[in-house]
């Protein structure tokens, strides 16, 4: 028993050690270059940590940048430090992938807010030696993409082929075309919405209620404490946890199916499949994330209305713009619906854009945009396929058997990339 | 062989339907157009390799949708009826319906709104006042059942027929000019000479429409 629990106590040591040296790249920002927040604050020193896959070709052209979803990390396609686990959207970017990596340079950075080595509410505040906590001015997803692109100049890139990402990743993908529309070759934002609605918000609130509500967060300084909310943050992740997945998906993977017994116990144990799954799902997350980084980064998906700062209009967010853009949904997907991809779809019409749309058919929910959808992957290659050829660089391979399994490894099992993604 | 199956890289199609070949024809090069019901792209891919057209388009399956993007053609998932009203004003030098018009709960509002959206309109159709669909039901007394109506009437998405004299008054109803008419006769095959409406009414299995706003 004491040894599952030290575990969970390693996992997390690794996890907080991650935060200020993080075993990836990391870029560094000194008071010389302050990062400008949108609630009015300068950051700084600030750092981001990035992973990088593949080469970048001498005309720097071929750059791909993968965004994240909220409790996603910079591994997109190499294993984890604190967890263990491979990439988390290993099926979407790798060699041969729609995200070809022998063909693309693909960055990949953790969102500023975030604990794996970007700054973060659990860095530490140059300023004290202590770890910022809830003292860390509020991030807004801007924030997040005008660090990314302090790292992507740093790296000498000027113009990206593409900005690809799921969840509040398609907000960051939006939100580049919208801000940098000369830097954004091809966007590719996937179950997402150029705002986060009222119940989303709503799903929020609860899972920030659930962290704050814990005594062991102390205010957001439980890291000096020595203490950890624990049982709020697992909490928030259950709730968010449905809303991933589908009615639909729930009932054909749980049903009313009990767990490891005859029958109901008459108390309030997890006598229900999905109740131990969702207990799971809560306790194996609190490890892997910081439960400060989880009130920002909902945060920021909550202030995140692109089509405000112009006037109301969505379509002006994207006036004049060369940008080509896929956007896809999913038929399941209640989080971010796809009337909310279709706004998206219709503003850039309105704007007179280069727009493909997909909805998929799937009854995984939101989730399935990280889970094996060769629909999704077959849209992905192939516009990505269309938008090399007009950039002049080569596309990613083609797939050399029907559907969209990559040449040489068998799909990865899909259940193996749940968790890291979003 | 290799690329047998790598359409993305090949995006032109050696042939494309007769009917798709006479909208071809009528529109100029590098054009800006929007394919509404395009299907898996063959007009688009044509028009692209051909012609040097900017192409977009609409499409009513995810099939197709998928088919198109796969082919890197730019195409959303949406129908006519409720997807057009998002576009801007002349925003295309050619808007183009391709066998599909019968298809739209609004047939005359769609109508409108390809030639608010494009400076032109090009309309291809199955036409009802064919001699082998009047013989049919004239002799058959029942909704005609053909190659090229491949439908039964329950359960046909051809829900607003129309013959090519019904057509003509639609368009002069809207204030739309004809600019220019292809007959396609039951091969496919361009009718070759001028004649009343009547005539191609009656040998024309479908029609071709180059329309300019008036």
């Amino acid at each position: 028993m004491g040894s599952a629990a030290d575990d969970f106590d390693e996992t997390e040591r690794r996890r907080r050690r991650e935060a200020d040296r993080p075993s990836s790249l990391v870029a560094r920002f000194g008071d010389d270059q302050p990062l400008r927040l949108d609630g009015g604050a300068l950051l700084s020193p600030w750092q981001i940590a990035y992973t990088t896959v593949g080469k970048l070709n001498a005309d720097r052209s071929n750059a791909v940048l993968v965004c994240h979803a909220l409790t996603g990390d910079q591994y997109v396609a190499s294993p984890n430090p604190v967890t263990g686990k491979p990439g988390w959207w290993g099926l979407m970017v790798g060699p041969g992938r729609p995200v070809d990596t022998d063909r693309f340079f693909v960055i990949c950075a953790n969102v500023l807010g975030g604990c794996m080595g970007t700054t973060g509410p659990a860095s530490t505040d140059p300023a004290t030696g202590r770890p910022y906590g809830v003292d860390l001015p509020l991030i807004t997803i801007p924030d997040m993409v005008r660090a990314q692109a302090a790292l992507v100049e740093s790296l000498g890139i000027d113009t990206l082929f593409a900005v690809v990402g799921g969840s509040m990743g398609g907000m960051q993908v939006l939100e580049w075309a919208a801000a940098y529309p000369e830097r954004v070759f091809a966007a590719v934002p996937i179950a997402t919405g150029a705002r986060h609605s009222s119940q989303n918000i709503a799903f929020h609130e609860v899972g920030r209620q659930a962290v704050m509500a814990d005594p062991d967060w102390c205010r957001g300084a439980y890291l000096e404490a020595g203490r950890s909310p624990r049982k709020g943050l697992a909490v928030a992740r259950m709730a968010a946890h449905i809303t991933y997945m589908s009615g639909q998906s729930l009932h054909a993977k749980f049903g009313r199916n009990l767990q490891d017994r005859e029958r109901v116990t008459f108390g309030f144990e997890a006598d229900f499949q999905i109740e131990s799954y969702l207990r799971h799902q809560g306790m194996s997350f609190v490890d892997r994330f910081d439960a400060n980084s989880y009130l920002y980064v909902t945060r920021a998906m909550d202030y995140f209305d692109l089509a405000a700062p112009h006037g109301g209009v969505l379509a002006h967010a994207f006036a004049g713009t060369r940008t080509r853009f896929c956007v896809a949904s999913f038929t399941t997907d209640w989080l971010f619906p796809t009337t909310e991809s279709k706004a998206v779809v219709h503003a850039l019409n309105a704007a007179g854009a280069n727009v493909s749309f997909v909805e998929i058919a799937s009854d995984r929910g939101h989730d399935a945009f990280l889970l094996d959808e060769p629909e999704l992957f077959a849209t992905v290659r192939g516009f990505l396929t269309g938008a090399a050829r007009a950039r002049g660089i080569e596309g990613p391979a083609a797939p050399r058997i029907a559907g969209d399994a990559p040449p040489t490894q068998p799909a990865v099992k899909a259940v193996v990339q749940r968790g890291g993604g979003r | 062989m290799s690329d047998a199956a790598t359409p993305s890289t090949r995006p032109a199609p050696a042939r494309i339907r007769n009917d798709l070949r006479v909208v071809a024809e009528l529109v100029a090069p590098g054009a800006r157009l929007l394919d509404i019901g395009c299907g898996d792209g063959d007009l688009l891919a044509y028009l692209a390799a051909e012609k040097g057209v900017d192409g977009r388009g609409i499409e009513l399956s995810q099939a197709g949708v998928n088919a198109c993007v796969a082919r890197g053609l730019s195409v959303i998932q949406g129908d006519a009826d409720r997807d057009l009203a998002y576009y801007p004003d002349r925003g295309f030098d050619y808007a183009v319906l391709s066998q599909t018009i019968q298809a739209t709960m609004a047939p005359k509002t769609v109508l409108q709104e390809l030639l608010r959206i494009g400076d032109k309109a090009i309309v291809s159709f199955p036409n009802f006042g064919y001699w082998d669909v009047r013989l049919r039901l004239m002799f058959g007394g029942r909704m005609p059942v053909s190659e090229r109506l491949p439908y039964s009437w329950y359960d046909t998405p051809n829900i607003h027929f129309c013959t090519i004299r019904d057509f003509v008054a639609l368009c002069r109803e809207i204030g739309a000019t004809v600019e220019k008419a292809v007959a396609l006769d039951g091969n496919g095959n361009r009718v070759p000479f001028n004649a009343p409406w009547w005539v191609w009414n009656l040998i024309g299995a479908q029609a071709v429409f180059l329309l300019k706003r008036r």
